[in-house]
């Protein structure tokens, strides 16, 4: 199609299946007795609890400090008790200290008024209250975003990207948001417009969500809101930082740097939303959209969730899953974690829970490799994933990280597509472990 | 939840796409199987002997080396498709024992000495049938002429013939075609050619039926266009410039239809050239390596001592593919200028 744009190198087109979520309204999900609140749910330094046991706590509460330059607040998701502060297991495999909230009695979320106040504030106090009501990126990478928004003396944020591509297959979340808050997102943009000060604002969609693009543009008409609706081939990883950078403007990320380099500044369109909530309507991030999918789900659908719902409360609002289910991922199919525990608690990064069949899941034997060049020709960083994976799996680290193991971000287009089934993303994560392990004895 | 629900963990993606070794093994046997059925029609039941014996040579070999080294590799296919591809490189009337051997040579020394599937480095059928065809060269070229055309006078490929005949004629021809006419050869046109009324080997005569076999190869994404493009491409090119000197005519008048029509050259560059193990990992690299293989049978053909110069050709190339592969690697994304300096 003509001015439709996407990245030029790699990637993939994996079965969407976004069918079965996103045409589902975003229901709220009912608040469980007992939530789990992670203090490790971003990227960066894990919050540093500031309640004990038996303290009555408030929904919107401060429960979690930033302890560092890159970290982020938590708050409490309900008004209850705290019974614990335990260790658990997130989906990533982490362990992370986290405070356990007994919800109180006959709990009802507040009703919230907005405010037009923050347009009397400085862009610096809007950042502030990024900060405080602990917004993170909302894509699945869960970078603090006020850190982000900071841009540095001497540099110039010419692009502020909003990235609503969603190319993780079967995630439905920030369609779904596009679609019912398209208001609330243009007056978020507003807000982040005003902290970032960028000269021009795009919006990148895939072309798999017409209806979110009619209703973007559309609502930026009707306010006079000066938005670029940029409308993306569909191929995976163009939701990547630097692929949709590359897409929507042309210009490159440097190999180790970040997008400001090339004067962009890039945002999730669900991010918008909570700074949104947060500036407009004074609510910190304990809740967020969550698309639970999946051939083995009964009932497929989106909603909005208190962060430390356990997966299992949710997978019981849709139904239940079917029989034998292959695997349970937190996450997009492409990047997720499968998780073995359903007790784990939705975080401020879970996009998305799936429950995939054996037949989706795939389950062919690893065969030796080709050189087929699939992985190759796939790599949107343009790099050799089966020579770095033969290194790795030699044990030559310093080897692997000559090859730019390094610029390799785990999107797993090269796993998806190999013939011979070879866990090139496993490889890589050990090696890059491997080698930063090294770096430091 | 059940407590017995058993779920599967593993590293990302979570997802796999429907690709496989064994699939991508039985999909090119099944493209080839077309060009497979023309050559029994064409050479008669012994055909199926033929071919038949490097098939079962060539799974009975790899079966044996599993045991060996304890690896079932069997359902992977790689071992069918060597064979078939060995029995589709032997003329009709070759002796049994050759077929098995070369089979026998191209699984247990080529691909097995190495490794097996995916660490050899030279196309196994390819090489059990080169190193048959220098063994035993006068069992290697007992052509006959398919059955369907009339006169069965010679036993020589529309190649083996020219270079035979071409080297003392002193007259004047046309072209190949024109040539052949006047020496009797029973060739009349170039859809005999094209439909594979030729003698010639089980699977080569067919240059139909084998671009099918090779455009749905290309269509399902098992082989990248570009090898069987530029190694078809190169050789024409040549072909046209350089190919009517030997029959007394200027440059730029060489029959590009008559070579690519005749001898191994479309089974050569659209199922040996295009293996996936033996040919260059990155796009760049696969031009490279196809024009290589278009320059040296274009070289062979015309100016070696043999009719045919595919075989030679793509194996050739095939040795120099790790340094192609080394020469060639893809661009980094972001690629810092002064890394670019470097390079």
């Amino acid at each position: 199609m003509k001015g439709v744009k996407t990245f030029p190198r790699g990637g993939i087109h994996p079965h969407g299946r976004k069918n079965l979520t996103n045409k589902k309204e975003i229901v709220i999900a009912d608040i469980p007795e007992t939530l789990t609140v992670p203090m490790a749910q971003h990227l960066g330094a894990p919050a540093e609890s500031v309640v004990a046991a038996g303290d009555k706590v408030k929904e919107g509460m401060l429960i979690g400090k930033p302890t560092g330059f890159i970290s982020a607040a938590i708050h409490s998701p309900v008004s209850g008790t705290v019974k614990e502060i335990t260790d658990v297991y997130l989906a990533n495999g982490m362990k992370s200290s986290a405070v356990v909230i007994e919800k109180e009695e006959g709990f009802t979320p507040a009703v919230k008024t907005k405010s037009d106040s923050w347009k009397g504030k400085t862009p610096q106090e809007l950042n502030d209250i990024v900060k405080e009501f602990g917004i993170v990126g909302l894509g699945g990478a869960t970078f603090p975003a006020n850190v982000k928004y900071m841009v540095p003396k001497g540099e110039k944020a010419e692009y502020l990207i909003i990235n609503a591509v969603e190319c993780e297959p079967y995630l439905s979340a920030d369609h779904r948001v596009m679609l019912e808050k398209a208001a609330e997102i243009i007056e978020g943009l507003r807000i982040i417009r005003k902290i970032v000060g960028p000269e021009k604002i795009a919006i990148g969609i895939e072309i798999n969500k017409p209806d979110a693009i009619e209703i973007m543009r559309r609502q930026a008409e009707a306010e006079n809101f000066e938005l670029e609706v940029v409308p993306l081939k569909l191929k995976y990883p163009q939701g990547d930082e630097k692929q949709l950078i590359k897409a929507v403007t042309g210009r490159e990320v440097p190999s180790g740097g970040l997008p400001l380099a090339v004067g962009c500044v890039v945002s999730n369109v669900g991010t918008v939303n909570a700074v949104y909530e947060a500036v407009v309507l004074g609510k910190p991030l304990y809740e967020r959209t969550v698309s639970v999918t999946g051939l083995g789900v009964k009932n497929p659908g989106n909603f909005l969730v208190r962060v430390g719902t356990p997966i299992s409360k949710l997978l019981e609002a849709c139904g239940g899953t079917i029989d034998r289910p292959a695997k349970v991922v937190v996450g997009g199919p492409m990047m997720g974690f499968s998780i073995y525990d359903l007790d784990t608690p939705v975080t401020k990064g879970t996009s998305g829970i799936l429950v995939l069949t054996d037949k989706e899941a795939g389950s062919g034997a690893r065969t030796a490799c080709l050189s087929c060049g699939k992985c190759v020709s796939v790599c949107p960083m343009g790099l050799n994933p089966t020579k770095m994976f033969k290194f790795v799996d030699h044990g030559d680290y310093d080897g692997a990280m000559a090859t730019d193991l390094m610029d390799c971000k785990e999107c797993g287009c090269c796993a998806f597509s190999c013939p011979a089934n070879i866990p090139l993303v496993q490889g890589m994560r050990l090696g890059k472990k491997m080698a930063r392990k090294k770096k430091v004895s | 939840m059940s407590e017995e629900m058993k779920l599967r963990i593993s590293s990302s993606p979570q997802i796999h796409s429907p690709a496989s070794t064994a699939k991508t093994m039985w999909l090119v046997v099944l493209s080839l199987i077309p060009a497979g059925i023309w050559g029994v029609y064409a050479f008669g039941p012994r055909s199926i002997a033929v071919l038949a014996a490097s098939i079962l040579g060539a799974v009975a070999s790899e079966y044996l080396m599993g045991l060996m080294l304890k690896k079932n590799t069997l359902r992977d296919g790689s071992a069918v498709l060597t064979g078939l591809l060995i029995g589709y490189n032997m003329p009709a009337e070759v002796p049994i024992f050759i077929a098995v051997l070369a089979s026998v040579f191209a699984i247990v020394v080529v691909k097995w000495t190495f490794g097996g599937l995916g660490t050899n480095w030279m196309n196994p059928a390819l090489a059990g049938r080169v190193f048959v065809f220098f063994s035993w060269t006068g069992g290697m070229s007992r052509w006959s002429m398919p059955h369907m055309v009339p006169d069965t006078v010679s036993g020589a490929s529309p190649l083996g013939f020219l270079k035979t005949n071409l080297m003392n004629f002193s007259g004047s021809a046309d072209g190949p075609m024109d040539f052949l006419a006047g020496q009797n050869y029973p060739v009349d046109s170039y859809m005999d050619l094209f439909i594979g009324r030729i003698p010639g080997c089980i699977g080569e005569v067919s240059a139909l039926l084998l671009l099918i076999g090779g455009i749905f190869l290309i269509i399902v994404k098992i082989v990248n266009w570009e090898i069987p493009v530029f190694y078809l491409g190169s050789f024409a090119l040549l072909t046209w410039i350089f190919g009517g000197l030997g029959y007394g005519n200027g440059f730029f008048t060489g029959d590009i239809l008559f070579h690519l029509l005749t001898g191994g050259i479309m089974l050569g560059a659209l199922f040996m050239a295009t293996d996936i193990v033996t040919s260059p990992i990155t796009r760049k690299g696969m031009i490279i390596f196809a024009l290589g293989c278009g320059f040296l049978t274009f070289l062979i053909r015309f100016y070696g001592s043999f009719p045919e110069g595919v075989s030679l050709a793509i194996i050739l190339m095939n040795i120099f593919v790790p340094m192609i592969n080394r020469a060639t690697q893809p661009a980094k994304f972001g690629k810092l200028p002064k890394e670019k300096k470097n390079d």
